[in-house]
């Protein structure tokens, strides 16, 4: 048992075993080093976790595109970022309507709704027009081919809305009621950070029940199992597929007002880094894997809140949120040399990937 | 393959066609007595045929905005010259330099290898003048900068190739000092602390912030950065606070600098910090991004006091022609290139009796290099001998309530270092 | 019967019309047309926005009118080309009645002038209709006339186009021919083709096509019943011939030409090293870039005296940095060894962010140089002679190209080439075969990272200074598209997939803002039409044909099912 095993492990396993371990061991001792030295309080760490979740919360929205799309289609679908940026950049118009009207003050749930609903919608078209035009042509051509044609309308998607909407960004209008703030045991909680956490959770259980109970939903798991079966089942195999791509574009558009609703900024680039971050997310839960869009995306928004104070600062690194990034992956390298399939991605990946 | 070359072999022939008709019409029209030297090269230019001028700026790409907003300050410029200079009118082509040192390159050459572009204006990020300046200049172009304020760039051990390089932007070494004397002298803070984006405009600024901050007496708590496509800025806030700063000095540009004024407010330990920025978000757009957050902030930009009846009048013609307010802070300087390049153009063309304009080319970039008391809408420019034409006369100003409602910048300077 | 048939022929011109409206409505509202517009194709007549907006109108029109009978073809042209002008016609009446522009920026009271040439009110929405009908009619028309002299016709109008688009290129490289400089003069206006010189060649490149379908057929056809040593000399001559000319090439094209050459050689080089990656063994790598910068950093803090640790020469330094690349090429292979697909894309793009943060950050700066870059990186010499200029830079890149495509080309036949193919088809089987996977996957990423650094070397001392700026994911992902355009695999498709997407964006450097927005609509539509690439290799194209006959067989079981 044991010679067997000891012939299993290469020297390649050594080796990345040394890496792996090395990165450890750097990241405990960065931790103890900060932690020890004591500049940070406990009510400190709590605010990074806070701004962790509610930063991960908007990834895990974004990363479920990702994931559905990558679940049934084998595929990455690049241009997902631009999904997400085409939905609050065509409501800020409606958002900056209704706060010219004052419509926003007098009636803030009601028309922040209707923003919401004008940015799922925008989302949800342009997602539904990439799969009909950019990558049901190409189901049966191999594998890097609709990667790059999701690079291409990715460019054209972003620069298209350039022409539209202009180069510079856009300043959401302030939601009054948002900006409120909580005090509970002296760690302030803002309104939007509950907002954004409470809808990000709201929205993923609901899908996460959509795809286990529903009738659809277990349709769409099993094109994601067998396209071929699926389709002698008598499921419509296209229709599924649209659908993947409605509820991505849906979860991007409202990701996306959350977004704007966070950060107050929208322009044609936005989606580029929430999009590769998400992504990452993805990935690091497990591709495909619902929940684990949602563990992976929480994952990595406490790594980029937490991670450089905590394995940084202790070893007298300057500005380490400059390498935040570069932590993020690092821990994303960390989990697929131990688990090259993501946290939970076991199952699918194994047989297809 | 074939059709090309069949096509190809075609309009060789066509061409050559037309090139026996053409040498009989200039056999006719020889005659050219007027003499112009000029020690490098001279631009001719026939009647009713235009000036060509060349901007090379980031006008693709995440960066756009800054390479467009500068753009459209030269567009503006050559309205507000009725589109001709001494009767012809003034053409005005680019390249995208894309932010980075390959790019400016690249453009570089493309405008380098078209004889008829009398001067440039670029680029804008610093990065890409310096492999581009020299190339430019090789062919006999001068250019001027309206956005590049890296030291390097004007500095006494540049080497000749730059001799064609100037800039209306101000070196960064006046503005970080400007603001550390702001910091130390009139707000009396011992303790600040930096933030920058990676970008070579806010990693010099704040360098030379720290290191005259320092030299007066104060302590440096952290030198931060991000990246400008950051968002999220609360947690790096966090760990600032965690130094107890009195002031924050970002010299850094409108999204990631709006990002951070209102996050300020939001992390426990930074309510009543000073913030301090600079140039790069001194416009309209930063109050979108701040929103209130901005109220009391200060920011060093050159001293409008004297000028803003010109600015006024220039955001005036913006909004009108584009339908939107300037996308980045160096519209203005862009104008004032622009505008500095047809003034010595003016000076130095000379027109022959059968009309054609005659432009020197070393005589051109001698008479920008000796362009005096130009008033232009961001100061009086004068250039000295490394091509530094920007009025150095930095001021601080303070935002007020109004400002932001208003979203137009404050225009009476809250203290002056001279 | 007849009745139903006509009204389904009707349909689809007018659905295509449609489209169309919708196609050029986004062009106008993008701000393309109003930008074009101001650059000159036929000086005072056509500009590149009008060009644009009927090339969009009368390709719909030929849409609509495929598969037509001639008789009808014209008809079906004019009523797709009216259906789309009057959507246009739409898109003018609404923006002068409501405030477009609060939301579409480039909704400007000059484009509508434009689309309705000049004309106010009602009149302007019938020169419309009219423009559209008049393309469409035209159009449908081009479908009636006989063979030779369509397809003459059509590369006549592309011939003038290509020259007005392309005039701020043509001109210089005119001036540097000297003589050429007044047929220059004679052809191109200040702005724009001169109507004479648009008209010469228009003519000149109909008449010159039509003399080749006559005669120079009858020309290639009797080369190929020639006696083999004719033959075998003809070749030899054609090869000596191709051979000089990419000797000359950079004094013959000019300073900014030899510079396109450059960057698309550093381009072929990069693509030549991930083709290995990608093509040869099927690792789908996305931090391609951070072996590049590698190479340039290697040089740059070997070489500069900016730093002033080392101040080694280019070529003492340049080995180093290929050393270097090969061994970052392992360290990255080896934690990604057991990722397949799309693990180990996100893992290399990762790798590469991380390379670029590193190169970036303050904490690192007293050795990398931070944010400032590095910069006085000296030129290449050799024996006296400096590499400074495109047109001298072009040589070394030249030599390192052919180098590096020949070690290519002899790694692919060979031994481990075969082993690479195996793993990209099936890394168990390939396994089973007693293939070893480690072996094999860890000399693909050293030899793909080692002609990367090589290409950041030449990039370092060509540029004279490196910024971690230049080194951001999206050259990784242009050179994917560049390898995959060009055809997977495969070695001159490098070159042209690398002249396509590096080269021609080049060369419209002046349409930049609109650029990266061509690109993308070009890279989906080439990925749609033509999958296997530009110069796919033989093997790969046989697959795909062999790929396109199952989805029949799928679609059988779907209505079956």
């Amino acid at each position: 048992m044991i010679r067997r095993l000891l012939e299993r492990f290469t020297a390649t396993d050594l080796i990345m075993w040394v890496i792996g371990g090395a990165i450890m061991a750097l990241i405990l001792v960065g931790s103890t080093a900060t932690i020890s030295a004591g500049k940070y309080s406990l009510k400190h760490w709590i605010d990074f976790m806070v701004f962790g979740l509610a930063q991960g919360s908007i990834y895990a929205l974004i990363a479920l595109g990702y994931t559905m799309v990558y679940g049934v289609l084998r595929m990455i679908n690049f241009a997902h970022s631009e999904v997400f940026m085409s939905g609050p950049y065509t409501a800020y118009f409606v958002a900056a309507f209704f706060h010219r009207s004052c419509l926003l003050e007098s009636h803030p749930v009601l028309s922040m709704f209707m923003v919401l609903l004008v940015s799922m919608a925008v989302s949800t078209l342009v997602a539904y027009l990439l799969e009909r035009i950019a990558y049901r042509p190409l189901r049966t051509a191999p594998r890097l081919v609709p990667l790059i044609t999701a690079i291409g309308a990715s460019f054209f998607l972003q620069y298209t809305f350039r022409g539209l909407y202009g180069s510079g960004f856009q300043a959401y209008p302030v939601v009054k009621a948002l900006e409120k703030h909580w005090d509970i045991l002296g760690v302030r909680i803002l309104g939007f950070q509950v907002v954004v956490i409470v809808a990000a959770a709201l929205m993923m259980g609901a899908l996460y029940l959509f795809v286990q109970k529903t009738r659809t939903g277990k349709a769409l798991r099993a094109v994601s199992e067998d396209k071929e079966s699926a389709a002698l089942m008598g499921i419509d195999v296209d229709r599924m597929i649209s659908m993947t791509f409605v509820i991505g574009g849906m979860a991007a558009g409202a990701a996306g007002v959350l977004y704007a609703l966070m950060f107050k900024q929208v322009h044609f680039f936005m989606g580029f880094i929430p999009g590769i971050k998400a992504f990452t997310a993805a990935v690091l839960g497990g591709i495909g894997n619902i929940p684990g869009a949602m563990l992976g995306g929480i994952f990595l928004g406490f790594i980029e809140s937490l991670g450089p104070s905590l394995f940084l600062d202790g070893l007298g690194i300057v500005a380490p949120y400059q390498l935040k990034d570069a932590i993020a992956f690092t821990m994303l390298v960390l989990v697929l040399i131990f688990r090259p399939t993501g946290i939970l991605g076991e199952r699918l990946a194994v047989k297809k990937a | 393959m074939r059709k090309v070359l069949v096509v190809g072999i075609s309009l060789i022939l066509t061409l050559s066609l037309a090139s026996g008709l053409a040498l009989a019409a200039k056999e006719k029209a020889k005659k050219e007595d007027f003499k112009y030297d000029d020690p490098i090269g001279v631009v001719k230019i026939k009647p009713g045929q235009p000036i060509h001028i060349a901007y090379w700026f980031v006008v693709a790409g995440p960066d756009a905005s800054l390479g467009t907003d500068t753009k459209r300050g030269v567009e503006i410029a050559i309205q507000d010259k009725g589109g001709k200079l001494l009767g012809h009118p003034i053409k005005l082509t680019g390249q995208d330099t894309g932010c980075n040192a390959e790019g400016g390159q690249a453009a570089a050459t493309k405008l380098a290898s078209d004889p008829t572009i009398v001067a440039a204006i670029g680029s804008n990020c610093s990065s890409e003048a310096r492999p581009g300046a020299p190339i430019l200049w090789k062919a006999g172009i001068p250019t001027v900068s309206p956005s590049n304020t890296a030291p390097y760039l004007t500095d006494p051990k540049r080497g000749p190739e730059y001799d064609g390089y100037l800039r209306t932007a101000h070196n960064d070494r006046v503005q970080g000092a400007v603001a550390a004397e702001f910091a130390v002298k009139k707000l009396g803070v011992k303790k600040a602390a930096t933030i920058h984006d990676g970008s070579v405009y806010a990693e010099q600024l704040q360098a030379v912030f720290a290191e005259t901050f320092k030299k007066l007496g104060g302590t440096i708590t952290a030198q931060e950065a991000v990246a400008p496509t950051d968002t999220d800025m609360r947690p790096v806030l966090t760990k600032i606070a965690t130094g107890q700063p009195e002031f924050i000095y970002y010299p850094i540009f409108i999204a990631a600098g709006g990002h951070i004024t209102r996050q300020v407010k939001e992390v426990a330990g930074l309510e009543k910090v000073y913030l301090m920025g600079a140039d790069g978000m001194f416009s309209p757009d930063f109050y979108k991004a701040a929103g209130e957050a901005a109220v009391g902030m200060f920011h060093s930009s050159p001293d409008f006091s004297a000028f803003a009846e010109g600015y006024k009048d220039f955001l005036e013609k913006h909004q009108k022609k584009y339908g939107e307010k300037p996308l980045a802070p160096f519209h203005a300087h862009a104008y004032d290139a622009a505008m500095m390049v047809f003034a010595a153009i003016e000076k130095v063309a000379k027109k022959a009796p059968d009309g054609t304009l005659y432009i020197g080319r070393k005589a051109l970039r001698d008479a920008l290099y000796a362009t005096k008391n130009f008033k232009g809408i961001t100061g009086t420019l004068n250039c000295d001998q490394y091509g530094d034409c920007a009025d150095p006369r930095i001021a601080v100003y303070q935002t007020t309530e109004e400002n932001v409602k208003k979203l137009v910048m404050p225009d009476k300077p809250f203290w002056k270092p001279y | 019967m007849a009745a139903e048939k006509s009204r389904l022929g009707w349909r689809k011109p007018v659905k295509i019309g449609l489209v169309t409206g919708a196609v050029g409505t986004l062009v106008a509202l993008v701000g393309m047309v109003e930008a074009f517009s101001y650059r000159l194709i036929v000086a005072d007549l056509l500009s590149m926005g009008h060009a644009l907006i009927f090339s969009v109108l009368i390709f719909g029109a030929i849409l609509g009118a495929r598969g037509a009978r001639p008789a009808q073809a014209w008809l079906k042209g004019g009523i797709t080309g009216v259906v789309a002008s009057s959507l246009l016609g739409v898109l003018v009446l609404l923006g002068r009645i409501i405030p477009l522009r609060a939301v579409f920026i480039n909704a400007s009271p000059e484009l509508f002038n434009l689309l309705s040439f000049g004309q106010e009110g009602f009149a302007g929405i019938l020169m419309i209709c009219a423009a559209g009908l008049l393309s469409g009619v035209l159009a449908g028309g081009m479908h009636v006339l006989p063979d030779p002299i369509r397809p003459a016709l059509i590369r006549a109008l592309g011939a003038v186009v290509g020259a007005g688009v392309l005039q701020d290129m043509l001109r210089p490289i005119l001036v540097a021919w000297g003589p050429l400089w007044d047929i220059g003069e004679l052809v191109f206006d200040a702005n724009g083709l001169t109507p004479e010189g648009a008209l010469g060649i228009l003519v000149g490149v109909c008449l010159g096509y039509l003399g080749w379908e006559k005669k120079g057929r009858g020309l290639a056809a009797r080369t190929e019943t020639l006696p083999p040593r004719a033959r075998k000399l003809l070749r030899v001559s054609w090869v000596s011939f191709l051979v000089a000319l990419l000797l000359l090439l950079p004094q013959l094209l000019g300073l900014f030409l030899s510079e396109v050459l450059t960057i698309v050689g550093l381009y072929v080089l990069l693509g030549l090293g991930l083709n290995i990656v990608v093509g040869f063994a099927g690792l789908l790598d996305l931090g391609y870039v951070a072996f590049f910068a590698i190479g340039s950093y290697t040089v740059a803090i070997l070489t500069s005296p900016e730093l002033g640790f080392f101040q080694l020469s280019f070529w003492s330094a340049l080995p180093v940095a290929v050393i270097l690349g090969a061994l970052s090429g392992i360290l990255l292979g080896i934690p990604v060894l057991k990722m397949r697909g799309d693990y180990l894309a996100i893992a290399t793009l990762g790798f590469g962010e991380i390379i670029r943060i590193l190169v970036l950050s303050d904490f690192l700066r007293p050795w990398l140089g931070g944010a400032q870059g590095i910069g006085k990186i000296p030129k290449a010499s050799l024996g006296g002679f400096e590499f400074r200029t495109p047109q001298e830079l072009y040589y070394l890149i030249l030599v390192g190209c052919l180098l590096v495509g020949f070690v290519s080309w002899r790694l692919r036949e060979s031994r481990i080439g075969r082993a690479w193919m195996a793993v990209r088809e099936d890394e168990d089987v390939a396994q089973a075969m007693g293939i070893n996977l480690v072996a094999t996957k860890l000399l693909a990423f050293a030899t793909g990272a080692a002609f990367s650094a090589l290409s950041g070397a030449i990039f370092a001392t060509k540029l004279g200074s490196v910024y971690p700026h230049s080194f951001n994911v999206m050259i990784s992902i242009n050179i994917l598209c560049l390898i995959i355009v060009g055809g997977m695999g495969s070695i001159p498709g490098v070159i042209v997939g690398a002249a396509a997407l590096v080269g021609l964006p080049e060369l419209l450097r002046e349409f930049a803002e609109y650029r990266l927005l061509v690109y993308g609509a070009a890279l989906v539509a080439m990925m749609l039409l033509k999958p296997e690439g530009l110069w796919p290799e033989a093997v790969r194209k046989r697959e795909l044909h062999e790929g396109e006959q199952e989805p029949e067989v799928v679609d059988a079981g779907l209505k079956m099912g």
